[in-house]
């Protein structure tokens, strides 16, 4: 028992230190991907085709290939061509382009789930298709959002411990360095669970907080 | 007589290969309630929407107050007008649809106000009194607060028509406004459209509600397959209807 505590004061300072750059590498990731998957999936439902390819085509490639795949082509290729970045804002980008091309698709379908009559309602009052976005459609969308984007988000949370592999130190990195040091295999890995899954539990919590809030309407 | 506000000329329309509205003809005077009566499928909803253009007309056009409506005929084709214009014109054009389209995320006066703040640019205490004042007219005044989803069909009914006329539209169009509703509840929305008509609005009405038509229309329209068949006062179409169609309609909707 007293091994287990001393184990334990030993391995939690590590652990939080590379939670504190997994919770950096999600939060700005989930903030530029949602930011970006709107973007793209008003984009995709628009009718200018100059709209609708372009964003098409990031969602395909985005969601087509590997996430690993994507990361390694932003850190390693790119400077090949003379974009050299940051091995933090690699992660960034790369975090934010691949949750983007998710988010687009959750958008879409949350966009295209709202009745015809809603947008029509609104611009027969003479508002225009953006404010009518804006105002009536997006805002109905967020309770059928919330659930898929739970989802994105533990996946983002999760997906970040690849981040080790373009030398990003963030939990699973330190969880490892932890592990090769002293062999603690069992003890390090059960709480490296733990606090990703504190992480992706409070995300549903406030989910269905925030469900709660949005059902009075009826 | 009046000025015309809503004058067609010549409107087509197809979706596909299927014409569905093949030629139409028609004026509506301020302050006249013309009354749309016809078979299901004959294209009385499509008529409706190519006024405000929820449908783009494929030939022919509409004016409103003058002012040809969503595209312009130009060297023979027709070219869609700037947005902000149609926005402009279906603002002066009130709209209410078969199944309410409340905003469910609103309150009644919220879904009220909406578009006298967002596009009238109204001051939001202007509008919550004018959204009020409507709420009144149409005998809702205490549902104010409540989310449409708390309502009856009859008051959410109610609601859309305070919503369009929020705008203080020159004409209203209605798309049978009490085919969604129970029975016992249609009363109170059509009681709600005679009081408009009373006090001159100009409306197109679609419907099924033979007695409104009888009671409040100034005139009767019958389309059947994409045309008007016949159109004349109330008395007439209900009274000596001239067309074998429209004697077979009338005879199988008033039995
Ligand atoms: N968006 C559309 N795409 C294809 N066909 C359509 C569309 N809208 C209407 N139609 C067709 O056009 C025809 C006329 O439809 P419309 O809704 O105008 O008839 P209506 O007279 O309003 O009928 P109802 O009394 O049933 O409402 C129908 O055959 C319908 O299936
Ligand atoms: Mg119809």
């Amino acid at each position: 028992m007293a091994k287990f505590i001393n184990h334990t004061i030993n391995i939690l300072p590590v652990l939080f230190e590379g939670l504190g750059v997994t919770l950096k590498l999600t939060v700005i990731s989930a903030i530029f991907g949602t930011l970006l998957g709107l973007l793209a999936a008003l984009a995709r439902i628009s009718r200018n085709p100059l709209l609708s390819a372009p964003a098409a085509a990031y969602v395909n490639l985005f969601r087509g290939t590997p996430l690993l795949l994507q990361l390694l082509t932003i850190y390693n290729a790119l400077p090949q061509v003379g974009i050299k970045i940051p091995a933090f804002q690699a992660a960034v980008l790369g975090y934010s382009l691949n949750a983007g091309a998710y988010i687009a698709e959750i958008v879409r379908a949350a966009i295209q789930s709202i009745d015809r009559g809603q947008m029509e309602a609104a611009r027969s009052l003479g508002m225009s298709y953006g404010l009518a976005m804006r105002r009536v459609i997006l805002p109905q969308t967020y309770r059928r959002l919330l659930p898929p984007m739970v989802n994105e988000l533990s996946a983002l949370t999760k997906d970040t411990s690849l981040a080790s592999t373009i030398s990003i130190l963030e939990l699973m990195k330190y969880s490892n360095q932890f592990v090769s040091r002293t062999n603690l295999a069992w003890q390090t890995y059960i709480w490296t669970a733990a606090f990703y899954m504190v992480v992706t539990m409070s995300l549903s919590a406030l989910a269905s907080r925030m469900e709660k809030k949005l059902e009075a309407r009826g | 007589m009046a000025e015309p506000i809503i004058v067609i000329e010549g409107l087509k329309k197809s979706f596909g290969k299927l014409e569905v509205l093949k030629g139409i003809d028609l004026t509506v005077h301020r302050g006249e309630v013309v009354v749309v009566i016809g078979p299901s499928g004959s294209g009385k909803s499509t008529l409706l929407r190519c006024i405000n253009f929820l449908e783009q007309p494929t030939a022919g056009r509409v004016l409103f107050q003058g002012e040809e409506v969503g595209q312009r005929l130009v060297d023979g084709r027709l070219v869609p007008l700037p947005e902000k214009v149609l926005d402009a014109q279906r603002a002066r054009m009130g709209m209410v649809f078969q199944r309410f389209n409340l905003f469910p995320h609103m309150t009644a006066l919220e879904n009220v106000i909406e578009a006298p703040v967002q596009v009238r640019k109204m001051p939001r205490a202007e509008a919550e009194q004018l959204g009020l004042r409507l709420l009144r007219r149409v005998g809702l005044a205490d549902k104010a607060g409540q989310y449409p989803n708390f309502l009856s069909g009859g008051q959410q009914q109610r609601v859309a028509i305070a919503r369009a006329l929020a705008m203080e539209p020159d004409v209203m169009l209605f798309d049978e406004p009490t085919s969604a509703l129970d029975p016992e509840l249609v009363g109170e929305v059509l009681q709600v459209m005679q009081d408009l008509a009373n006090d001159g609005m100009t409306m197109v009405v679609v419907t099924h509600e033979m007695g409104f038509a009888r009671e409040v229309g100034d005139r009767v329209i019958f389309m059947d397959g994409g045309l008007i068949v016949e159109e004349g006062p109330p008395e007439q179409i209900f009274g000596e209807p001239r067309h074998q169609r429209t004697r077979e309609f009338l005879s199988k909707v008033l039995h």
